[in-house]
Order: structure tokens, then C-alpha cells, then sequence
């Protein structure tokens, strides 16, 4: 129980998510209208993806001081719930491209920017493939895990800003908080965040436990 | 220093005792562009100078990716593994990114004469177009040769080369396109500072992290 309370703390947040989400009151604006409550689904999957990531690339980091090859197992466990993480936030931003920019896939520089980093990541799997040694599977692919990330965040943070993009934030556009979001809608945005961030992580700790049981079971 | 001269020494040494290597890729960029030039011909007053730009960035990344990611395939492994008890990890990927940038120099700014010169020549700021070259050149070289010395550790090299270095070249490719662009409509070069100071810093980044990572690499 001491070690379990952000587990319950995860499924709290998420149905307090889901049900003032749906039920709360939201702001009316022209183009977005009701499809602005996704702002509670598909923003904060991206930002719960970043932080997966960014955990991925620390126990990278923290393998290629230590040698030890539980963090290995932790790397791609956090790199396989990010990329499912991603795949959501593909879906739920171009369902709500299709109702507010008329196109599921519009070509917009922050997509593309995704899809690049979707398939650098996907690489990574297909690397971690090609090697049969463990060791020297989880050294090169710790490389590369760190490498992709430094490319990732330039490629997310600073290449959309520079051009023009339909995101917020992006191209001089301010921000969603600036004049979109009132303080009815943070008080559901903010604990999104940290709902979905804690389930990521539980269904990562969960994988990295599958995977040390059929490791002693081999 | 010594070392590093010594390393780039070494790889001019090598490369120039085996020359239908470095031929072999002049080659390959002529060849290139000349089926581009015959796929084209019939439609040559049709390609605009954005088709033009593209086409000619597309080339040199596939020159690219071909010419370095033989940079540690060439030499057997046991060769390697003898330089490393010699030399430092870092004066050895120091000096492939440099050898591998003055490689692509020589590579893109022949393949660029030779494209001016059969598929016409729209650029505006010709200056600016070369420096872009250079800055290109250099990138494309510090960014992939990382990426071949992963790739070289691994069974089936050839095609993990091409998926692992497209996604991590392309935030580069479209600096580079831009910055192309930009000099080709002969726009004022203060247009193009903020592009050139993002690829110089993308560059930073990619030589820092080789600097810091190959050491990790080739011990396995």
C-alpha cells in the first residue's frame, strides 16, 4: 500500500478527467466549439509521451554508467509505452483535425515532426531486433536511445515554431492557455497531465515486472 | 592534435590506396544525376527551380547515406580493434567526422557543378548557395558517420544505415532545403541568419553527443 498510492492516486485523476471532461463546462469558441474538452485527451498523452521518454533516456543514461541491465529493461519499457502513447495522440489529434481543420492529416509542420520522431523510435525497436548478445544490445541501443532524443527535442520544441504551423504555440500563434483555456478548464487540464503521466508509468512498471518473470522463468 | 592528424592522415592514406572506392562514388553522384537529367529532359522548361532545389537535396542525402556508412565497414575488425588499443575513442570519431565532412565537400560540390551544369542553373545568391553546401556537408557528415558506427555493430548493416539515418538526418535536410531555397530566390542573406545559426547549433549538438557516446560504442 505505501508503495501503491500513486496507483490510486492515477485512477482518481483519470475519472475525475473523464467525467468533467465530458460533463464540465467549457468555454464556446468559434471553429472548436465542443472539441475543445480533447484538450483533456490529446495534449496531455503528448506530454505524458515526453515525460515517458525523457524516463526512458535517464535509465539510458543510468545503464551506460552502471552496466547493469535492469535499466535496459526500463529504457524499452518506458520507449514502448511513449510510442503507444504516441499512436494515441495520433488518433485523438486527427480526430479532432477532421471536425476543426476539415483533414484528418493536414500537413502541418508539428505532424510531420511527430511522424519523423514516430519513425526514429520504431527504428530503435527494429534495432534492439538485429542484436542477438544482450550486453551489447543494450549498450548500442542506449546510444541511439540517447542520440534519437536529442534529435527528437529540436525536432518537437524548435523546427514548428520556426514555420508555420495550425497548432497553438507554434509559428506566433500564442499558446492554448493564453486566451483559450479559463480556470474552469485547468482545473480538469492540469490533473490530466499528471493522470495520464501515472498511468503511462504503471503500465511500464507492470511490463518491466512481465519481463523479469519470463526472464527467470527462461 | 598529433593524434588527430595522424587518424586523418591514415584515413586520406587509406582512402587513396583504394581508389575505386572514392571513384566509385563520384559515380555514383554523376550517374544520378544523369538519369534525373533524362527523366527529366522531355519536361525541362516544366521543372520549376523548387523541383530543381528538391531534387538536388534528395540526391545528396543518398550520396550521404552511401558514402559514409562504409566509414567502418572498410577495415576488418581486427584492425579496429587494433587502432583502439593506439588511440584515444575520441581523436577516432573526431577524426572520421572530419575526414568523412572533407569527403562529402568534395562529393556534393562535384555533384553540384555537375548538376548546374546538364539541368541549368536557377540560383540567385550563387555565394550562399555555397555555403550551404559547405554547412550541409559538414552536418550530413557529423550526423551519419555517429549513426554508421551504430549501424556497423549490427548483422544486417545496409538497411538498419538507411532506417537509422533517415528520421535522425531530417530535421537537418529542411534546414538545409530552406536555407537552399532562400539563396536560390536570391532573398536578403539576413532572411536566412536564423537557418543558419539552427544548423550550426543541430551540428554542436551532433558532434558533442559523438564526442560523448562513441566511447560507450566501441567497446562492444
Amino acid at each position: 500500500m505505501k508503495n501503491n498510492w500513486w496507483k490510486i492516486v492515477a485512477v482518481i485523476l483519470l475519472s475525475y478527467t473523464i467525467y468533467f471532461g465530458l460533463m464540465g463546462t467549457v468555454p464556446r469558441r468559434a471553429i472548436l466549439n465542443e472539441s475543445i474538452r480533447n484538450v483533456y485527451f490529446h495534449v496531455p498523452m503528448w506530454f505524458a509521451m515526453i515525460a515517458m521518454l525523457s524516463t526512458s533516456v535517464f535509465n539510458a543514461v543510468r545503464y551506460l554508467r552502471s552496466n547493469d541491465l535492469s535499466y535496459d529493461i526500463k529504457s524499452v519499457e518506458f520507449t514502448n509505452v511513449a510510442i503507444l502513447l504516441g499512436i494515441l495522440g495520433c488518433a485523438t489529434g486527427s480526430i479532432w483535425a477532421t471536425f476543426t481543420w476539415g483533414d484528418p492529416w493536414p500537413n502541418d509542420p508539428k505532424l510531420n515532426s511527430v511522424a519523423i520522431s514516430m519513425l526514429m523510435y520504431f527504428a530503435y525497436l527494429i534495432l534492439r531486433g538485429s542484436f542477438e548478445d544482450e550486453q551489447r544490445r543494450a549498450r548500442i541501443s542506449a546510444v541511439y536511445n540517447i542520440l534519437a532524443f536529442s534529435v527528437f527535442i529540436p525536432l518537437i520544441f524548435i523546427l514548428p515554431r520556426l514555420t508555420d504551423s495550425l497548432h497553438p504555440g507554434n509559428g506566433g500563434n500564442p499558446a492554448f492557455s493564453d486566451y483559450d483555456m479559463d480556470s474552469q478548464m485547468r482545473r480538469v487540464f492540469y490533473p490530466a497531465v499528471i493522470g495520464w503521466a501515472l498511468l503511462g508509468t504503471w503500465i511500464a512498471t507492470l511490463r518491466v515486472r512481465i519481463r523479469r518473470v519470463s526472464e527467470i522463468e527462461d | 592534435m598529433q593524434e588527430l592528424r595522424t587518424l586523418i592522415g591514415k584515413e586520406i592514406t587509406l582512402e587513396w590506396r583504394q581508389r575505386y572506392a572514392l571513384n566509385g562514388m563520384l559515380l555514383y553522384i554523376v550517374s544520378t544525376v544523369f538519369v534525373c537529367y533524362l527523366s527529366f529532359r522531355l519536361k525541362s522548361n516544366q521543372l520549376t527551380p523548387i523541383t530543381w532545389n528538391t531534387l538536388f537535396w534528395i540526391i545528396l542525402l543518398f550520396t550521404a547515406v552511401n558514402a559514409v556508412s562504409k566509414s567502418f565497414t572498410q577495415e576488418r575488425a581486427g584492425r579496429l580493434l587494433y587502432y583502439y588499443t593506439l588511440a584515444s575513442p575520441q581523436g577516432i570519431i573526431l577524426s572520421k567526422i572530419l575526414y568523412n565532412s572533407v569527403l562529402m565537400l568534395i562529393l556534393s560540390l562535384a555533384g553540384f557543378g555537375f548538376y548546374a551544369f546538364v539541368m541549368g542553373n536557377p540560383v540567385g545568391d550563387l555565394p550562399m548557395y555555397l555555403l550551404t553546401i559547405v554547412l550541409s556537408s559538414i552536418g550530413f557528415a557529423s550526423s551519419l558517420t555517429m549513426v554508421a558506427g551504430i549501424a556497423s555493430k549490427a548483422e544486417n548493416n545496409g538497411a538498419l544505415m538507411a532506417i537509422l539515418s533517415f528520421p535522425v538526418i531530417i530535421p537537418m535536410l529542411l534546414m538545409v532545403m530552406k536555407l537552399a531555397k532562400n539563396a536560390m530566390d536570391g532573398l536578403d542573406r539576413s532572411a536566412s541568419s536564423d537557418e543558419v545559426l539552427v544548423l550550426l547549433a543541430l551540428d554542436a549538438i551532433v558532434v558533442t553527443l559523438s564526442l560523448i557516446l562513441f566511447p560507450y560504442l566501441w567497446r562492444s
